[in-house]
């Protein structure tokens, strides 16, 4: 169903509340029409508008994957207004959702293909979302690496899904701590994750890096996945900036001539060469 | 379609005001309010301002308003319902005596609005805007529309468009089927042109001052220019009111407002020039200095939108220059990029 007000979100109901890590949660949402739940589809890599009635709206991605049906999931951190209000949803409270927006990870070209993803802080999410959709096609890939890093043991994000990853045969996870981040009992690394991603000495063949994370993590982690050999067409990253529309009209998500919005927020590295240093 | 040209005596003009104003009860035109001239609904001809260059703010707001509401909500706690506003019945609404380049503006917030995906209060507003405007018999030096495509006398955009000529007549070109139904309401007060009429010779002498491609290559090409922006925009004080005054500046905010019983989403005017546009709720800022803010403006208007939207997003009619409260003349940071 088209809405003819493009600024109208689908109704929501809060299915499930998961508490990630200190002011971080994870919201599962379904629809409460349930005609909207049939029409509704995305593709991993979109993100949404999510709204609390009153308050606003604030930008997520998705982070479900598009192979499990019914319902999307949204993680956030408390932060500002938006986020304080809706970190104090419960479950069955109604809120809105507009979406989905933006471009899509190419997943069908990466069949075949050894995957890496390398992950940093609140930036899992939308990796997530394309993690599960790539275990759940799991036969489409070779093999599946996940390097995850956090400021500490405690922001560690999903961390059942860690555990999870962690016990599957098929999937090579490392976990990494910022140095001063560890506990005890911490059997993971200890250091930034540039820095353990170099000393894991990936290999560029056949293997496509999907990276996420906030801008200096990007910064100092492409350097080093050049090195290793991998061509700016074989890394991926997912962008954010500020938005209001997600419709690429309210004019500020841009990157020179790109809009986030609507040619983004996935970007390869030769696509994000090509843009100024603007976001 | 093929314009129609009539001629008017200028002392007619009260007349059609009346019988516009009979049929279309929203009929706005400029009103002077001390030094500013304002677009507002008058009650009769003698309201309209009698000597005016261009009303102080654009005429945007007729179809894209300060304040739009997008959604209304009722809020009880576990029962939210919400419903969007209906864009079916905005009122038909009369343009009288705006200038080219205003009517020639929606071309610019079209091409946004109307994109891939419609804006519906944009669009349901606009078509429901009748444009009649009155080609220009002088100017100011802050005016530079030929400098941008346009002319005094460009008659994109309006349905009927109005030139004072010799003798206390007015040429009068009905320019669109819209124009042509309007007219009808006072087709007895016209008459035809017996020898064609020279309108250029009436209008506002503009000199171009500038290559608009000039513009628009060194623009595209200028981004990592620091230095120039830095400069052009040195005393800028970000406070924005060249975006508000703009006929095509179209950014916008989405906000809500409640009081507890019930809400609504809005629509808001917003700038670039704004230091918090940008601003993630990290504390990062991809444009985090104003030399950067600048360039947004300039590229925006100058370099995405020529080559996204096949439109040059200014129809120098001046504005911003004239609200500038630190005197930046975009007339002359334009002829400054050109000449690079």
């Amino acid at each position: 169903m088209e809405n003819k007000n493009i600024y109208e979100p689908y109704m929501m109901r809060i299915a499930k509340i998961t508490d990630e890590a200190p002011f971080v949660k994870t919201f599962r949402l379904e629809f409460v029409n349930p005609q909207d739940a049939e029409n509704f589809s995305f593709h991993t890599g979109q993100f949404g508008e999510y709204s609390v009635y009153g308050e606003g709206e604030s930008t997520f991605c998705i982070a479900s994957p598009h192979t499990r049906k019914g319902y999307i999931e949204c993680t956030f951190r408390q932060a500002g207004r938006v986020t304080g209000e809706l970190a104090s949803l419960e479950v069955g409270d109604s809120m809105g959702f507009r979406g989905p927006y933006g471009n899509i990870f190419p997943v069908e070209e990466w069949k075949g293909k050894n995957l890496l993803f390398i992950a940093g802080g609140i930036a899992l999410p939308p990796m997530r979302s394309v993690i599960w959709t790539c275990l759940d096609t799991r036969e489409n890939f070779k093999d599946v690496t996940i390097l995850y890093g956090a400021k500490s043991v405690n922001d560690l994000v999903y961390k059942h899904e860690l555990k999870e990853w962690e016990e599957r045969p098929d999937v090579k996870l490392v976990t990494t701590v910022d140095p001063g981040g560890e506990t005890p009992e911490w059997k993971g690394e200890v250091g930034f994750v540039p820095t353990v991603l170099d000393n894991m000495k990936p290999n560029p063949e056949n293997t496509i890096a999907i990276v996420c994370g906030p801008p200096v993590m990007i910064k100092f982690t492409f350097p080093v996945l050049e090195k290793a050999g991998f061509k700016d067409e074989q890394i991926y990253t997912t962008l954010e900036n500020r938005m209001k529309c997600g419709l690429g009209k309210c004019g500020r998500c841009n990157v020179g001539k790109v809009f986030v919005c609507k040619d983004g927020p996935v970007f390869s590295r030769t696509q994000l060469k090509e843009l100024p240093d603007e976001y | 379609m093929e314009p129609i040209i009539k001629i008017i005596k200028s002392a007619s003009l009260a007349t059609i005001v009346d019988k516009l104003k009979g049929r279309y009860p929203r009929l706005y035109a400029p009103v002077k309010k001390q030094e500013l001239v304002e677009l507002e609904v008058i009650n009769g001809f003698n309201d309209i301002a009698q000597d005016y260059l261009l009303t102080t703010q654009s005429v945007k707001k007729l179809a894209f308003p300060r304040v739009e509401k997008i959604l209304d909500y009722t809020l009880q706690k576990g029962n939210i319902q919400q419903q969007s506003p209906d864009t079916s019945n905005f009122p038909e609404t009369v343009l009288f005596g705006i200038r080219p380049c205003d009517a020639s503006g929606f071309r610019s917030l079209t091409a946004i609005f109307n994109g891939d995906k419609p804006d519906e209060f944009y669009k349901s507003r606009y078509e429901k805007l009748i444009i009649i405007s009155f080609a220009c018999n002088k100017a100011d030096a802050y005016c530079f529309c030929t400098s941008v495509g346009g002319n005094p006398g460009n008659t994109e955009g309006s349905d009927i468009q109005f030139t004072p000529v010799d003798n206390d007549e007015m040429l009068v070109e009905i320019l669109t089927e819209k124009g042509k139904a309007v007219a009808d309401l006072f087709s007895d007060l016209l008459s035809d042109c017996d020898k064609p009429v020279d309108k250029q010779a009436y209008l506002a002498n503009v000199p171009v001052v500038f290559d608009v491609n000039k513009v628009i290559d060194n623009t595209t090409k200028s981004f990592n220019n620091e230095m120039l922006w830095i400069n052009q925009s040195l005393r800028c004080i970000g406070c924005g009111a060249c975006a508000f005054v703009c006929p095509t500046c179209a950014c916008f905010d989405i906000q809500d407002e409640q009081n507890m019983k019930q809400g609504a989403r809005l629509r808001l005017w917003d700038s670039c020039g704004f230091s918090l546009f940008t601003l993630h709720t990290s504390g990062h800022n991809p444009r985090h200095i104003q030399s950067h803010r600048w360039r947004q403006r300039l590229m925006h208007k100058f370099s995405y939108m020529p080559e996204q939207l096949k439109v040059v997003g200014c129809e120098g009619c001046g504005r911003c220059s004239r609200a500038c409260p630190v005197d930046m003349n975009i007339k002359e940071h334009l002829l400054q990029i050109a000449e690079l």
